[in-house]
């Protein structure tokens, strides 16, 4: 039932954020009136939040080929009038020359600025902080639905190592790291929507700086804690036909039914799969963040897929517009990760009896364990048997 | 509950250590970017 919860909320969330995205397109101009230059129907058309194709100016950038000789009339002008100048420094296509040092100091206007921060502040925090709400109160009516599942005919008393020591603690780096990670993203991101009202300024100032401090440095703790966890954990998270009969029987979340698992069943494969390939697209993005201008993914990401599914994403991005599409995809991965987790944390403390022992002291109940894992548990004794036989 | 514990504090642990390793490997935010890289004007 959880992987029916996770479905139906990533499908929300998707249609929710392309939702914005779809700003009706300008009607065709005639600009044979004003030279091919703006007219008062593009500046309308502008301010009624129509998609303006920009290309009659942005391209409109002159022709050095076309200067007059230097010794004649006007030849020392070049071949770009000022207009034209300065249409090249506002689209960000033309040489600039400066004598400041370091990355990105080439770009004089990137106007990108404006929309990052609208889609940070509106739908990035709506709909983000709606799915969070979402999950957890979908988490909660399963709760109250379902119950908590229990073990059929009540716990063994004796019990099985479910997990070694390494393991776990591999887990609970990855797992508080990403918490730390996860509320001091969220007071970063929502701040000062939320908290700068109740908490004023000045405290808000001291908890921003210190939530910068820890997100930017445990960062590297997640990082650890995902590699170690990805060595330890894939050769049991390969996806077999086994998953296939766990999804359709719906993993013993509906009905009563226990379907066979080895170590990790489908849904914890899901969960397995969802934290390693979003864990590390959300490192590469907030690496990227880490290290401003120095880490560009996009434009090579973009070119990719252009490549694969013949979209046409923009391939040249300047610097400025690579770093907003680093912080808004981090926010974006990083909102999906929180939601199958908190669905992942539900269903290891009260969802389910006894399952919190895996993780918490490495025991399970044996019957916990034949119910869930039974084929697992077979290996184990058969493992177990031979070293008692040899 | 000793596992949780030790991975908390590894995360700590690692925290504290990240910024002095960068330092170490010639990265400093506070430094980055000064004046020294930049062609002074004054």
């Amino acid at each position: 039932m959880d992987l029916k919860i996770f479905g139906a909320v990533l499908l929300a969330l998707t249609a929710l954020m392309l939702n914005p995205a779809l700003a009706q397109e300008a009607p065709t101009v005639d600009r044979t009136a004003t030279g091919g230059a703006q007219t008062l129907e593009d500046i309308m058309a502008r301010q009624a939040q129509m998609d303006v194709d920009e290309s009659f100016r942005s391209e409109n950038l002159g022709n050095p080929d076309n200067a007059h000789s230097v010794d004649g009339p006007l030849g020392t002008l070049g071949g770009r009038s000022d207009p034209e100048v300065w249409r090249g420094v506002r689209y960000n296509d033309i040489d600039i020359q400066t004598q400041a040092r370091g990355p990105a100091v080439d770009v004089l206007i990137q106007d990108g600025g404006m929309p990052w921060y609208e889609l940070r502040q509106g739908p990035m925090i709506t709909y983000g902080g709606g799915a969070l709400v979402a999950i957890i109160v979908l988490l909660a009516v399963f709760y109250f639905g379902r119950g908590k599942i229990m073990i059929d005919g009540g716990p063994a008393g004796t019990t099985i190592e479910r997990f070694k020591p390494v393991e776990r603690l591999g887990h609970w780096l990855l797992a508080g790291s990403f918490v730390a990670l996860a509320v001091t993203g969220l007071i970063t991101l929502m701040g000062r929507s939320f908290l700068i009202p109740v908490l004023g300024p000045d405290f808000y100032s001291t908890l921003a700086v210190g939530s910068k401090w820890v997100h930017n440095n445990i960062a590297w703790a997640f990082m650890l804690g995902l590699v170690l966890t990805f060595i330890m954990w894939v050769a049991h998270n390969i996806p077999n036909k086994l998953d296939w009969h766990w999804i359709k029987a719906g993993g013993g979340f509906v009905g009563k039914s226990h379907p066979s698992a080895k170590k990790f069943n489908a849904g914890q494969k899901i969960v397995f799969w969802t934290v390693m390939v979003l864990g590390f697209s959300v490192s590469l993005s907030g690496l990227s963040l880490l290290f401003p201008f120095e880490l560009f993914m996009f434009a090579d990401t973009f070119a990719l897929i252009n490549s694969i599914i013949g979209t046409d994403f923009p391939t040249t991005l300047a610097p400025h517009e690579e770093m907003q599409l680093a912080n808004i995809w981090h926010s974006i991965v990083a909102f999906v990760m929180m939601v199958a987790i908190l669905a992942h944390i539900y269903i290891g403390s009260v969802g389910m009896e006894g399952a919190f022992d895996a993780m918490g002291n490495g025991q399970v109940d044996l019957e916990w364990a034949r119910q869930h894992h039974d084929l697992w548990v077979e290996e184990v004794q058969a493992k177990q048997g031979k070293g008692e036989a040899s | 509950m000793k596992a949780m514990i030790s991975g908390f504090v590894l995360a700590l642990v690692v925290a504290f250590c990240a910024p002095l390793v960068l330092n170490q490997m010639g990265w400093s935010t506070a430094e980055h970017y000064t004046t020294e890289q930049n062609v002074r004007l004054d």
